[in-house]
């Protein structure tokens, strides 16, 4: 029930890549499929629809039928229409060159907004400049509170007059205020609001003919079902907003949301909110998410992030210690530290090539955050001499260690007995022996 | 299926008499409303349905059916069972004309959306009730409605455990909500333990005979493995500390989820066993429809609706209403 629109589409594909010869029951086949898994990741059915006529139409003519491998043209040709669909290439705020931009939040309930706001304003803060934000959310309880806490822990200044006062009277006197402190940006947060709550849709209008902001980004939920096209067209209608911020794409949803609003509205997706820290908040990357709905993997991201946390000096320290056998716990802790500040294991996973189809395998089995978390505590409750030597682990250090690190007598077991083996890989690696097959397989 | 607050919360014995019953004329006005809403919607299930109905029964009806259901994020499996039927009936000659086709598939939604007990177990003293969604999905909003409805209605006594401690101002807006509803409130620190709070509160609710401890809990994607776990802790804590507890776990959906909505329930079940869904945010144009298809593959009934922001606007569901509602009528 589950399946990835990537393992989807892939199996569909690899069925007509693996015949050579394309017919046109084929072709529709391949793009019953496609549209069953579009619709399955929230895309809107009217935009599913228009795709794969779209696709359909390129795949009959210009002689893909009769081309030498017409299995890669279909995926290539999807892959270049997903990417179309997703906006082109990725663009910019339009930062104003001298005094204060005005950026205009706006989204539903619970969308991220507030989150979503001070992320910007760091974001934007490590590009050089000196946001400030502004509390115009006055109808949820403690939203004031919320973004003073965020600001805090982004580091920039919040602009808040409390609850009492008219959103826009709030936004004009926190944009006066940002003019005579010389911040160059004001991000204003604002109460999140039903599309169809006229007196609430309104009052953002207000907001916005005083203000008159810069850019106007609707904050949208990547879990969004068929409804984020009626949202994304309703506040188009009336802010006409210039770009989306897509929020809690670090979970599991496949975000056909982000690609209806596009193909809907026009309006392109700018920023992607991943994670739960304050950091975390991406330049969103048209070509590569379109990349990553089709499984072909997120290479440049992955290269990215692998750049952004590894150390030349430390990697080489690594090759030597291999080659001379001084591979120890205390490097594989090291090692294992390293990848996971590159994120969670299944985001890693998604972003390689190949491996959407492998990651459900590797999720049931022992790759998940938990059994990585037991590990490293079970290291951390050994002592650095049994960290270097772990064959010198027994009876009642073995005792400690599990209780220490809440674990079982046989986890710990297990560890050290995995480590050997590793150990004894490597030794053939640096002796120049290619292991076998079965031995590099063998998990346990 | 309970349709009134009274038979929606399973008291028990030594229940305060309710203070207040609904009139069946409110319940039908909420509903008016809950259709209204609905109903806004611009390609509205029921112009598919009336253009799909309207003449003979062939392959382009059903397929348009399909699409108006996926439309409404009720997905493809639970959308394919539901035509699928209808078809094999219609075809048995069982269904004459587009009304029998019609109120046919209103059952069959209906049947659905309801896999068995839509009651809050509330019997225990004190009864706890572990609230858990992902971000954003309107958990602390849920709760203050909840404990409102409880304290000022049913007269029972509530204490909210605010075992939110991540999200920034959580504590801060749950207690405004323990202001309104006039109910009790444990709190920690921000960045504390949250299962510290969930105890403190069970403790505090026998200390003073409270009938009723809700416990928020920070909201978490359910992809976030670490933080999962923790909210199990807070289960286990909840378990240890008073035996059979927690009594219900409610997880919100936001009626504007698409299929991920599956996906989170599955993931947070699999954590703490969740016992019904509250749908939450049903007065925009969003249809819901991922509530039927947690309640047909999942099993989880959908205990209560969330159509606005004020206290009256929660409410507990009706699969039958909700099944009209979501044709648009």
């Amino acid at each position: 029930m589950f399946d990835q629109l990537s393992d989807r589409l892939q199996s569909t594909l690899s069925e007509v890549r693996s015949r050579g010869k394309l017919s046109e029951a084929d072709v529709d086949k391949a793009m019953r499929e496609i549209r069953l898994a579009l619709l399955e990741a929230d895309v809107n059915f009217k935009v599913v629809k228009s795709f794969t006529a779209e696709v359909k139409e390129r795949c009959l003519g210009a002689g893909v039928l009769e081309s030498l491998d017409p299995g890669q043209q279909v995926v290539k040709i999807v892959n270049e229409e997903l990417a179309k669909l997703m906006g082109g290439a990725a663009r910019d705020l339009a930062l104003a060159s001298s005094g204060t931009t005005v950026i205009l939040m706006a989204g539903l309930q619970g969308s991220g907004k507030t989150t979503a706001c001070a992320k910007l304003a760091k974001h934007l803060a490590k590009d050089g400049r000196s946001p400030a934000l502004a509390a115009c959310d006055t109808q949820r309880p403690a939203a004031v509170d919320q973004l003073v806490t965020v600001g805090r822990q982004a580091g920039v200044p919040v602009y808040q007059k409390g609850t009492d006062p008219d959103p826009v009277e709030i936004a004009e006197w926190a944009l006066n205020r940002a003019r005579a402190e010389d911040r160059d940006v004001l991000i204003v947060d604002t109460a999140g609001r039903l599309h169809i709550d006229e007196e609430l849709m309104d009052e953002l209008a207000r907001v916005k003919k005083r203000i008159k902001p810069h850019d106007v980004l609707l904050v949208l939920d990547s879990m969004t079902g068929q409804d984020a096209v009626n949202v994304a067209d309703e506040f188009a209608e009336r802010t006409d907003f210039d770009g989306v911020v897509l929020t809690k794409l670090d979970g599991d949803a496949r975000g056909g949301a982000a690609l209806s609003v596009k193909a809907v509205t026009g309006k392109p997706v700018m920023y992607a909110s991943t994670g739960e820290r304050i950091e975390e908040l991406e330049r969103f990357q048209p070509e590569r998410m379109a990349s990553r709905i089709l499984g072909m993997g997120d290479v440049m991201s992955l290269i990215e992030k692998a750049e952004e946390v590894s150390d030349q000096e430390q990697a080489e320290e690594l090759e030597r210690k291999i080659r001379k056998q001084q591979f120890t716990l205390e490097d594989f802790l090291k090692q294992m530290r390293q990848v996971r500040r590159m994120g969670p294991l299944n985001n890693l996973l998604g972003m390689m090539p190949g491996m959407g189809g492998a990651m459900k395998q590797l999720k049931d089995a022992d790759m998940d955050e938990g059994e990585l978390d037991r590990l490293e505590a079970i290291i951390l409750s050994m002592t650095p001499g049994e960290r270097a030597r772990p064959e010198i682990i027994k009876g009642s250090r073995r005792k400690r260690i599990a209780q220490g690190s809440g674990t079982s007598i046989q986890s710990v077991n297990q560890l050290v007995k995995q480590f050997g083996q590793m150990q004894k890989l490597m030794k053939q690696l640096a002796e120049g022996r290619m292991p076998s097959p079965e031995q590099l397989l063998r998990r346990r | 299926m309970a349709t009134t607050w009274q038979e929606v919360f399973e008291l028990g014995d030594g229940a305060p008499a309710p203070t207040d019953t609904p009139e069946p004329e409110e319940r039908r006005g909420v509903f008016r409303r809950l259709r209204a809403n609905l109903s806004k919607s611009r390609s509205a299930l029921a112009d598919e349905l009336t253009a799909s109905l309207g003449d003979t029964l062939d392959a382009e009806t059903w397929e348009r059916l399909e699409e108006a259901l996926i439309l409404a994020d009720v997905g493809a499996r639970t959308t394919a069972e539901v035509v699928g039927r209808l078809e094999g009936e219609a075809e048995g000659g069982r269904l004459e004309g587009p009304d029998a086709v019609r109120g046919r598939l209103i059952e069959l939604l209906a049947e659905a959306a309801d896999p068995g007990d839509g009651r809050i177990d509330l019997r225990q003293r004190p009864a706890v009730v572990m609230v858990v969604g992902v971000n954003g999905s309107g958990k602390t909003t849920t709760i203050g409605k909840v404990a409102w409805h409880l304290q000022r209605e049913l007269g029972l006594s509530v204490v909210l455990a605010a075992a939110d401690t991540y999200r920034a101002a959580a504590i801060e807006q749950l207690e405004a909500w323990a202001d309104r509803a006039g109910c009790e409130i444990v709190k920690g620190t921000p960045g504390g333990d949250p299962g510290a709070v969930a105890f403190d509160a069970i403790a505090a609710a026998e200390a003073r005979g409270a009938d009723v401890v809700i416990a928020d809990t920070a909201g978490r994607l359910h992809t976030h493995g670490n933080l999962m776990q923790e909210l199990e802790k807070v289960r286990r804590v909840i378990a240890k500390r008073l035996e059979g507890a927690p009594h219900e776990t409610l997880i919100t959906i936001d009626s504007t989820t698409g299929q991920n909505g599956l996906r989170q329930a599955q993931a947070f079940s699999d954590a703490v066993e969740v016992t019904g869904v509250v749908l939450t945010k049903l007065d925009g144009t969003a249809k819901g429809g991922i509530a039927l298809a947690i309640a047909s593959e999942l099993g989880i009934p959908v205990k209560l609706i969330g159509v606005g922001e004020t206290l009256e606007d929660l409410r507990p569901f009706d699969s039958r209403e909700f099944a009209v509602a979501l044709l648009g009528d």
